[in-house]
């Protein structure tokens, strides 16, 4: 058994640099790695290029970097919750790839799985299609969309073990096992770590070769973007 | 009477065939949901990654591990499974959810769809909808007939950038049904208590009109 635990945050960020490209797990506030982003959003580097579907809310998640502005470019699918950023982006100061959300997550599934590109139907005649070879196949056009990869790759699971299999928790799963499938360097941080053989092995969603580095988050405050709920009758 | 968005939601609820995987949208779509006709078994789909969606929680219940793609807390049915985002979109992409259902800022009579961007106003991305109207096969756009200033959404020809070409199948607004045809819009239905006429000055776009046009029931 390879064990992947480092010790502490600094351990887990070793060998992050300015300009290098992230890949955050996440879907909204729901599943990111709150540890890492708090530890990157107190490190003095820079121009940064994320990888993440959503980029937080202005006070956290992905916006507390966007607020030290030490991230230059967004590759992201939807960014509506966070003011700072369409103020950055409109501005120009911050740059934005918006690619479509199924497009994102095969583009990460890809880069990890050894599949430099693929056709999908998604943004045909948009924006997004600019650029891109298109194909017909069964009569329909396609796009050519790239594999993307990382030089890390945070991402958040519900449990961990010292081997690096991860087992995620509701819709908190999202981009997470894609991300840590597509870094260089997949750093995973878990509510709760175990022993390697503590977990059933059929029920591990991440298995444990595309984890380099696990350790257990300190806390975690799960923020709720839209607090819906319904009255008992 | 035009209708409110929570009529625009029962309206569309009528098309939802049984024993079907339906995705919902953010707006009016999520609405749809409330109105679910008796005997009608649907499974609601959220592309960040559930399948057998429920209603909002119970106050205390919220579980910030589990929402839906707006973002808003949920419930998951029995029965109900969880994946990530690639196994999403493969459900999305492949044609194993049936129907969409999603809001629009402009839809045009070839059944060209805009919902993701105003250029220089409002960037906020697409999300899931350009994967979304790629492959449903049959797509319902739910939205106000006219925009705030009174404009028709209802056009010859997108003015904004568009989410997709040629892939809605039916727009239910507060005034009207309307099917795109491969000859433009047609009215299917008003509003209880809207003209033809009425219709026909909030569009942009050409009806087709054939025969007595129904109200809308519910």
């Amino acid at each position: 058994m390879i064990n992947k635990v480092v010790d502490n945050i600094e351990k887990a960020l070793d060998g992050v640099e300015g300009n290098m490209t992230f890949m955050v797990g996440g879907f909204g506030l729901s599943g990111i790695p709150e540890n890492a982003i708090d530890a990157l959003s107190k490190k003095d580097i820079f121009g940064l290029t994320c990888i993440s579907n959503n980029a937080g809310v202005d006070d956290f998640g992905l916006g507390l970097l966007l607020k030290r502005k030490q991230i230059k470019k967004m590759i992201s699918s939807y960014v509506g919750e966070n003011a700072e950023f369409e103020r950055q982006m409109l501005s120009g100061e911050l740059e934005v790839d918006l690619i479509p959300q199924g497009s994102l997550a095969e583009r990460c599934r890809a880069g990890g799985a050894g599949i430099p590109a693929f056709f999908t139907p998604a943004g045909y005649g948009t924006e997004v299609a600019e650029g891109k070879e298109v194909r017909e196949y069964n009569g329909k056009p396609h796009i050519l969309e790239s594999a993307l990869t990382a030089d890390f790759a945070f991402v958040k699971a519900w449990k961990g073990d010292t081997a690096g299999n991860l087992i995620f928790k509701g819709t908190a799963r999202n981009f997470n096992p894609l991300m840590a499938m597509a870094g260089k360097i997949t750093v995973a941080e878990v509510e709760e770590l175990v022993e390697a053989g503590e977990l059933d092995p059929n029920q591990i969603h991440t298995p444990g070769i595309f984890v380099q580095r696990i350790f257990q988050g300190e806390k975690y405050e799960k923020r709720i973007e839209q607090r819906t709920v319904r009255t008992k009758e | 009477m035009a209708l409110d968005k929570n009529q625009i939601a029962q309206r569309i609820a009528q098309e939802l065939l049984h024993n079907t995987y339906v995705n919902l949208g953010i707006g009016i779509p999520t609405l749809v949901a409330n109105y679910i006709p008796k005997g009608i078994d649907i499974e609601f789909q959220s592309e960040n990654g559930v399948l057998g969606m429920g209603p909002f929680p119970f106050e205390g219940d919220e579980d910030p591990d589990l929402i839906n793609a707006g973002k808003q807390t949920i419930t998951t049915l029995s029965g109900a499974v969880l994946f990530d985002s690639a196994t999403s979109f493969a459900m999305i992409r492949g044609k194993h959810v049936q129907l969409t259902v999603l809001g629009a800022m402009e839809v045009s009579e070839n059944g060209d769809i805009a919902n993701w961007k105003i250029p220089g106003k409002m960037v906020k991305g697409m999300g899931g909808a350009m994967d979304l109207v790629a492959s449903a096969d049959n797509i319902i756009v739910a939205m106000m007939h006219t925009n705030r200033q009174g404009e028709s959404k209802i056009l010859k020809k997108c003015t904004l950038p568009i989410t997709g070409v040629n892939c809605v199948k039916k727009v239910v607004t507060n005034l009207a049904v309307l099917e795109i045809t491969q000859n433009g819009f047609k009215l299917l239905e008003r509003a209880p208590g809207v003209s033809v006429e009425d219709i026909k000055n909030s569009t942009a776009a050409d009806l087709i009109i054939e025969g007595e046009i129904p109200e809308m029931k519910f």
